[in-house]
């Protein structure tokens, strides 16, 4: 469903996505082979970029306790902390300098993965669209931040800014006129300079809060052990090269070489080179270009997930397990004897099917006529999950005959033959696991889900892992062979590694033999039959 | 002993990285002004006078005015466009009428020019007039030197007797 909706995109964007996603799973196994996937960086740059603000702002604090406002003063005052103090003062100066200059990283590739995967249609437009301001703010905080340096590159900085804020006729003088000559500036300018530095990075602190509201269990805080290698590395470079200042600001002179950083400052040549409307019809087009995308064609979306009442107890473990915070309980509205009912927002429903997975009732070995689940996908509800099992079921034969569950975002999903697809495998419930062993349907089953360290529906690994370790409910029965269970965790290009695992794991049932007898053909409806019964 | 190498080599990957960041944090370097050059700049802020003089209202215009805002005079807040020219060696690089600034034309005009020239000595010459026509109240005539990477200013201060240079 998700490819297909990737193949009716605009061919440049289909593209575009296909390179990065091709670009980013490399990089992601890479990283995952290294670090762990719970320690992969590319898997939590969200996280990563919450820890890299925070690195910012307590070496910020630390920094403002020695720094002076004023003309001659805030160039004197951060000598002094990169000459003298460069073992406290000095090494903080380089952790606020780095760690804004990483972030500015973490925010793009967060931005380019999260286009590459497709994820700010539909109900993700709300965290797509916060995070557009967030670029804005980010950049702010890190521009006025160079200017109170008050070095050369603080006085191109301040130029060119003043060159592209002078275009709007809002300022009583134009801000250019401040720096014509040292006599024109003023010392109370660098005041409102401080003032900006902390009140943009604040506004964009509650713009980061805001940006996650409607997920749930967001990652803002990395693995401890990664944040510490980060901590470490961030000291090594600080120490490499520390981040000094570069000769006093002198209005009498033209900055003619300034040493640009090129993360926060990459606009500022072309500011030069444009002038300030092309600039900012630049960057205010690419914002709203943006900012429209979750609302450009193709608009499909799936049905959003539906509470079935009659089967539906207010267990909450679906609310437990929606990433996307689209579940609720709310006070009953029938006359069961439960206090509460689920409730889905449809608004916030990405229809990944965890909840279906995460609800006690669903289960198909229940001997309903018609099977039905307290919580359902209506584009592949759960009677059609177990006609679909059976059907692929029938497609096996000999005798390491493997069914594979199969994300539809991973490598699995592009299988065919004995395979059913699932917009995530947490959407399986590990009861229909122990029915199609028990009755025999297949040797062992194959779950196999996009890339571990990252699942594309966020919590789908995590929460597979957990059910059939036992640790989250509802667990997998202790009466399921472990062995005749496999899980491929393979993105969409590790088709080779997939198949490997896959074969792998047949040659293992074929030395355990067969499982539970192969039903017949005619065994295989009677199946169907008897779990309709 | 494997996991210690393992976590060197994390600590090595991230540093590496941390350290491409650190270097395009002030490289490569940006050469914002050509070899050899300086830059002069016409910089300044004034108002002409308001367009016309405060003249008696008449008797319809206070008839048309709210009985509690009356007033006996009627003073115009707009301005004239000042006139501007500036030659450098002779050759005249700007001119304009330059329009007064706010949304109902009562703040100064403005004017921010800036030239980029070789290093050198340049005969410079700058007028004003507070009236699109008329003679020019104001005149600056100077020789300048721009030395390589220079910044000179030709401002405007009516109270110190006109043209600045610095």
């Amino acid at each position: 469903m998700q490819e297909t909706r990737r193949a009716n995109d605009w061919p440049p964007l289909r593209l575009a996505k296909a390179g990065l996603r091709r670009g980013f799973d490399i990089l992601e196994r890479g990283a995952g082979r290294l670090f762990s996937p719970a320690l992969n960086p590319l898997a939590q740059i969200g996280a990563l970029s919450f820890f890299l603000f925070w690195i910012v702002a307590v070496s910020g604090i630390y920094l403002f306790i020695f720094f002076d406002t004023g003309i001659v003063d805030a160039y004197s005052s951060v000598e002094w902390i990169s000459g003298p103090h460069w073992y406290h003062a000095g090494v903080m100066r380089s952790f606020h300098r780095y760690a804004s200059d990483l972030m500015v990283v973490t925010v793009a590739v967060h931005l380019l993965r999260e286009f590459s995967l497709d994820r700010y249609r539909g109900t993700r437009w709300f965290s797509w669209f916060t995070g557009i301001p967030l670029i804005w703010f980010l950049y702010i905080s890190g521009i006025t931040g160079y200017w109170l340096v008050w070095d050369m590159l603080a006085q191109y900085v301040a130029l060119v800014s003043a060159k592209l804020l002078d275009v709007f006729p809002i300022f009583g003088e134009p801000l250019a006129r401040n720096f014509l000559t040292p006599e024109h500036l003023s010392s109370r300018f660098f005041s409102l300079l401080v003032f900006l530095h902390i009140a943009v990075p604040l506004i964009l602190l509650l713009g980061m809060w805001i940006h996650i509201q409607r997920i749930s269990r967001p990652r803002v805080n990395p693995p401890r052990l990664l944040a510490a290698l980060i901590l470490a590395a961030l000291l090594a470079v600080s120490l490499w090269k520390p981040a000094l200042s570069q000769g006093p600001a002198d209005l009498t002179r033209v900055p003619v070489e300034v040493g640009l950083d090129w993360l926060f400052l990459p606009l500022y040549p072309l500011a030069e080179a444009w002038g300030g409307w092309s600039l900012w019809g630049l960057m205010v087009g690419v914002s709203m270009m943006l900012a429209v995308m979750p609302w450009l064609p193709p608009f499909r979306r799936a049905p959003a997930a539906e509470v079935d009442l009659p089967n539906c107890n207010g267990c909450n473990r679906c609310v437990e397990d929606c990433p996307y915070e689209a579940i609720r309980l709310v006070p009953r509205t029938d006359d069961e004897p439960f206090p509460h009912q689920a409730e889905v927002d449809a608004d916030l429903c990405v229809s990944c099917g965890i909840c279906m997975g995460s609800c006690p009732s669903s289960t198909p070995f229940r001997r309903v006529q018609d099977l039905k689940t307290g919580i359902d996908l209506p584009g592949q509800p759960l009677a059609e999950v177990r006609e679909s099992v059976i059907a692929a079921s029938a497609e096996l034969k000999g005798d390491r005959r493997v069914l594979v569950l199969a994300c539809e975002h991973g490598a699995g999903g592009g299988d065919v033959g004995g395979v059913v697809t699932f917009p995530c495998v947490a959407m399986v419930p590990p009861s229909l696991i122990d029915f199609v062993l028990s009755k025999g349907l297949a040797d062992g089953v194959a779950v196999a889900g996009c890339s571990e360290s990252a699942c594309y529906n966020r919590l789908g690994v995590e929460w597979t892992k957990e059910r059939f370790a036992g640790a989250r409910d509802p667990y997998l029965r202790k009466r399921v062979p472990r062995e005749r269970l496999a899980t491929i965790w393979a993105s969409p290009f590790e088709n080779r590694r997939y198949e490997a695992e896959k074969a792998a794991f047949a040659e293992r049932l074929a030395e355990l033999g067969a499982g539970a007898p192969e039903p017949a053909a005619e065994e295989g409806e009677k199946t169907r039959q008897e779990a309709e019964a | 002993m494997k996991e210690g190498l393992k976590m060197a080599a994390r600590f090595a990957v991230l540093a590496l990285v941390f350290m491409g960041v650190a270097a395009l944090s002030n490289r490569p370097l940006h050469r914002s002004l050509p070899e050899g050059t300086g830059v002069l700049m016409l910089s300044f802020s004034h108002g002409a006078d308001r367009r016309a003089a405060c003249r008696p209202a008449t008797e319809k215009e206070m008839a048309r005015m709210p009985p509690n805002m009356r007033r006996r005079e009627i003073c115009p807040r707009d301005r004239p466009p000042i006139r501007v020219e500036f030659d450098i060696d002779g050759k005249r690089v700007f001119e304009a009428d330059v329009p007064p600034s706010g949304i109902a034309g009562d703040g100064p005009s403005r004017v921010h020019q800036r030239y980029v020239l070789p290093a050198g000595s340049y005969d410079v010459a700058v007028r004003m007039r507070e009236r699109p026509a008329g003679d020019f109240a104001w005149h600056g005539e100077r020789t300048i030197r721009i030395d390589p990477g220079a910044n000179r200013v030709i401002d405007f201060r009516a109270t110190a007797g006109g043209f600045v240079f610095h």
